[in-house]
This record gives C-alpha cells, sequence and structure tokens, in this order.
C-alpha cells in the first residue's frame, strides 16, 4: 500500500496514484470553487458541476478555482465552514470534466492557527484532483506571519509564499500580497517578490497563457476598505506583453471582474461567508454578512476555469454550492 | 442631591490623579477601554495620563490587530471579544494601526501624568 500525504480516499482508482503524488504538492484552498478552463491559451471559466457550458475541446484544460475557506470561522454568518467547504469538493468531484488541479486563492485558515491548516489540509485532501495549489490570504498570516501557513502550504519547500509552475500549457504563478500592511495604504507586492516576478517572467514567451494567483485583488476594487493591492500596476505591467493572462483573487467574497488589454482579472465567491459590496448603502465596513437559512449557500461557490485553443480569454463558470 | 454624583466622580478623579502624583505602579493607575467595533477605534483619538492602561476589546465577528507606527506596541490577532492591553509609561503621541485593515487608525496622546513631577 503507498500512502501518499494527500490521499483520496474515497475512490481508489488507478488515476488516484497520478492525483495523490500531485496532491502531495497541496498548498491549500478556501473559499468557492471555480473551474477554469485552458484551451489554446486562453482561460475561460466553467461552473462546477454545470452543465450549461460544453467543452468542445476534448483536451481542453480545466482547473477549478476555490477561496476564502477561512476553516476556523464559527460565528453566525456560517456556524460550519467545514460543511460548505466539503459542498463544494463534491460539487468538484463531480465534475464531468476532471479539473487537472484545484487553486484556492487564500484565507485558508480563519485565524493562522496550527489546527485550522490542519483541518483545511485534511479537508483538501478530499478533492479528487491531481493537486491543490494555495497562496495566502491576510488571515493566515497572523501573529507569527507566514510562518504556520507554510508549515502546511509551502509549494516548493524554499519557504515562500510566491511561486511558479506549469501544467496544461499554461505558467501559473502563485503571489502573495499578505505581509507587507501600512498604516492607511494598501497592501503590496513588496519589491522582492517584484523582481522574482520580473526574472520568472523573463523565462516565458509571449503566447504562454498566464494565470496569476493572488489574495487580495490587484486592481483598486474598493480603496477605503483596503481592497487594492498598491503595487499591483507594476505587476501588471510586467505582464502586459503576454497574450493571454488572467489574474484569479478572492478576499472580496463576491464576482468582480475587470479587463484590462490581454489581462483579464477576476476575484471569486468565498466558501465560507459573504461580504458587502464595495461601499454597499448601510453597511460602512467589510464584515461578514448574515443571510437567511437557506440562503447562504447560493453566495458561496466555486469557478471552473477551461482554456479554450485559440481563445485569448479562459472560460469560466461560477457555480454556488446551492441551486 | 442632585449634585452628588457629580461630586463623587470629581473626587475619584482627583484621587486617581493623586495616586498618579504619587508615582504609584501602573497597575494602579487608571484603565481606560478602547472599542474596536464595525472596523473602527472608538474613540478614534484619545489622550491619557502617562501610566494609563489602555484596553483594546473587539467587538467585531472579525479578527482585528493593534500595532504602533514606531513598533513599541504590537497586539496578536484579536477575535470576537478578545482584549490587548499596553500601559503607556512615556509621555507622547502614538498613532497605530489594524494590520489587517490598515485603513483602520487611532491616535493616542499620552500626557505627563502631573505637574509637579
Amino acid at each position: 500500500m503507498k500512502t501518499p500525504p494527500i490521499i483520496d480516499q474515497t475512490q481508489p482508482d488507478p488515476i488516484d496514484r497520478e492525483r495523490r503524488k500531485a496532491l502531495g504538492c497541496i498548498a491549500g484552498w478556501a473559499g468557492a470553487a471555480v473551474v477554469w478552463s485552458v484551451a489554446g491559451g486562453v482561460p475561460r471559466a466553467l461552473g462546477a458541476t454545470d452543465s450549461g457550458v460544453k467543452l468542445t475541446a476534448a483536451n481542453a484544460f480545466t482547473f477549478v478555482q476555490i477561496s476564502d475557506t477561512h476553516i476556523g470561522f464559527h460565528k453566525e454568518a456560517n456556524p460550519d465552514v467545514a460543511a460548505s467547504l466539503r459542498r463544494a469538493i463534491a460539487d468538484i468531484n463531480a465534475l464531468e470534466h476532471k479539473p487537472a488541479l484545484v487553486v484556492h486563492t487564500g484565507d485558508v485558515s480563519h485565524l493562522s492557527k496550527s489546527e485550522e491548516f490542519g483541518q483545511a489540509r485534511e479537508l483538501l485532501q478530499e478533492i479528487r484532483v491531481e493537486r491543490v495549489h494555495t497562496v495566502p490570504g491576510e488571515h493566515d498570516a497572523l501573529d507569527e506571519g507566514l510562518g504556520g501557513y507554510l508549515k502546511v502550504f509551502d509549494h516548493d519547500g524554499r519557504q515562500r509564499a510566491w511561486y511558479s509552475f506549469d501544467q496544461g500549457g499554461v505558467h501559473f504563478i502563485g503571489l502573495s500580497n499578505v505581509l507587507n500592511f501600512k498604516l492607511g495604504t494598501m497592501t503590496s507586492l513588496g519589491d522582492e517578490q517584484l523582481a522574482w516576478l520580473k526574472r520568472d517572467l523573463g523565462n516565458v514567451s509571449h503566447s504562454t497563457p498566464i494565470v496569476v494567483l493572488g489574495h487580495i485583488p490587484m486592481w483598486t476594487v474598493y480603496a477605503p476598505w483596503g481592497w487594492g493591492t498598491a503595487d499591483a500596476d507594476a505587476a501588471l505591467a510586467l505582464l502586459k506583453p503576454f497574450g493571454s493572462v488572467t489574474v484569479l483573487n478572492g478576499h472580496v467574497h463576491q464576482i468582480l471582474q475587470k479587463v484590462e488589454g490581454n489581462i483579464a482579472l477576476h476575484t471569486a465567491r468565498s466558501l465560507a461567508y459573504p461580504l458587502p459590496t464595495p461601499g454597499q448603502e448601510g453597511i460602512g465596513e467589510p464584515g461578514p454578512v448574515k443571510v437567511p437559512a437557506g440562503e447562504l449557500g447560493k453566495l458561496l461557490g466555486t469557478r471552473q476555469l477551461t482554456v479554450v485553443r485559440g481563445q485569448h480569454a479562459l472560460a469560466l463558470i461560477d457555480t454556488p454550492i446551492e441551486r | 442631591m442632585k449634585f452628588l454624583p457629580l461630586l463623587l466622580g470629581s473626587t475619584l478623579f482627583v484621587a486617581m490623579a493623586a495616586h498618579a502624583a504619587a508615582g504609584l505602579p501602573a497597575s494602579a493607575a487608571a484603565h481606560q477601554n478602547v472599542a474596536i467595533q464595525k472596523f473602527a477605534f472608538a474613540p478614534k483619538e484619545i489622550t491619557i495620563a502617562a501610566g494609563t492602561t489602555l484596553v483594546w476589546i473587539n467587538h467585531d465577528e472579525t479578527p482585528h490587530t493593534i500595532i504602533a507606527s514606531d513598533g513599541s506596541f504590537v497586539s496578536k490577532a484579536m477575535d470576537t471579544d478578545d482584549r490587548y492591553e499596553h500601559t503607556f509609561a512615556t509621555a507622547g503621541d502614538y498613532t497605530y494601526f489594524c494590520t489587517l485593515h490598515p485603513y483602520m487608525t487611532g491616535t493616542i496622546h499620552v500626557r505627563a501624568a502631573a505637574a509637579g513631577r
């Protein structure tokens, strides 16, 4: 019996052995699941278990985004975030077009506690997918910085929260924008990470589709709530020469998007609780929004993305966990 | 009878000032609370005597932190109802913010406890 570190115990078929290898690289994800596909260089999003969109290319490269699982949160807005994640996992595992990987765009945990990271890792192991890649959210960087997070979700053993890898013809880049908080300003990536990004992109051809993962939106969604990244423009400038760039963010617990030339930026739903829309009337702060029972699942969800050959944009399908 | 509460309050204030002037340990000096609610510090700006202990209490469902701009005091993450306290021994002006929500800012003016010192 091989017992790799991350195992799909529910369906021990031969494919799972490969999946297990990939799952060993789990970095963590929390929140909504979104499936992204890349076909011919352009990511498109497909909703988990969504039958509305058919993939035409049998070999289309598909992946899923989830975000903001906040494992450890147990307040009125969602007393059972683990159950919400499990529903998302069931959706992902039921996808007709199996995703090649899952990405989690941060806030895996709620309070950066080791038991929260441990529980998150166990839950993520239930996803029947080759790999789960995470980037940290600010909730994963409390008290001891990213030390606790990296104990469980170190992507490449380098003890840093940014990395890149290639899969399905796509160059994936994971970034961290959750450490450089300064009084009265939005967060930032920082010069060290930007320098790394420049070097990393130097090895990538401009025709390669790029998918960037980062927790806090890489455009200014709403500055009074800190919903933006102060030096995002420097990163986007480095990405500008590439024909297909898809930036996947979390943090705001809702679907928002912006397109700038060849760069498409998307935020995803959470799998924990909704947040208000930016500056929502009657709500002065970005705290958890309580909704009537039965409504919560409609506001949490996953995203499926497909890279479609010959198209610049990925196909995206956002699917709530309650339909 | 109507003036009695006011009188008592004044007496208490004088007594506290006297303690501070006598150089009693900080623990015997005043405690004052700062509420954290709706992603804001209340009061946002506060003036206290040196030796006063400020107690922050988080009333939000979201965790917050306290960090001085000059790094002189730093809290751990505070979940709902968690508290953090810090005693300000030295006169000066201190700005602080929440590292999770850097637009949450506050200012503390610490004044010398008594004129005689």
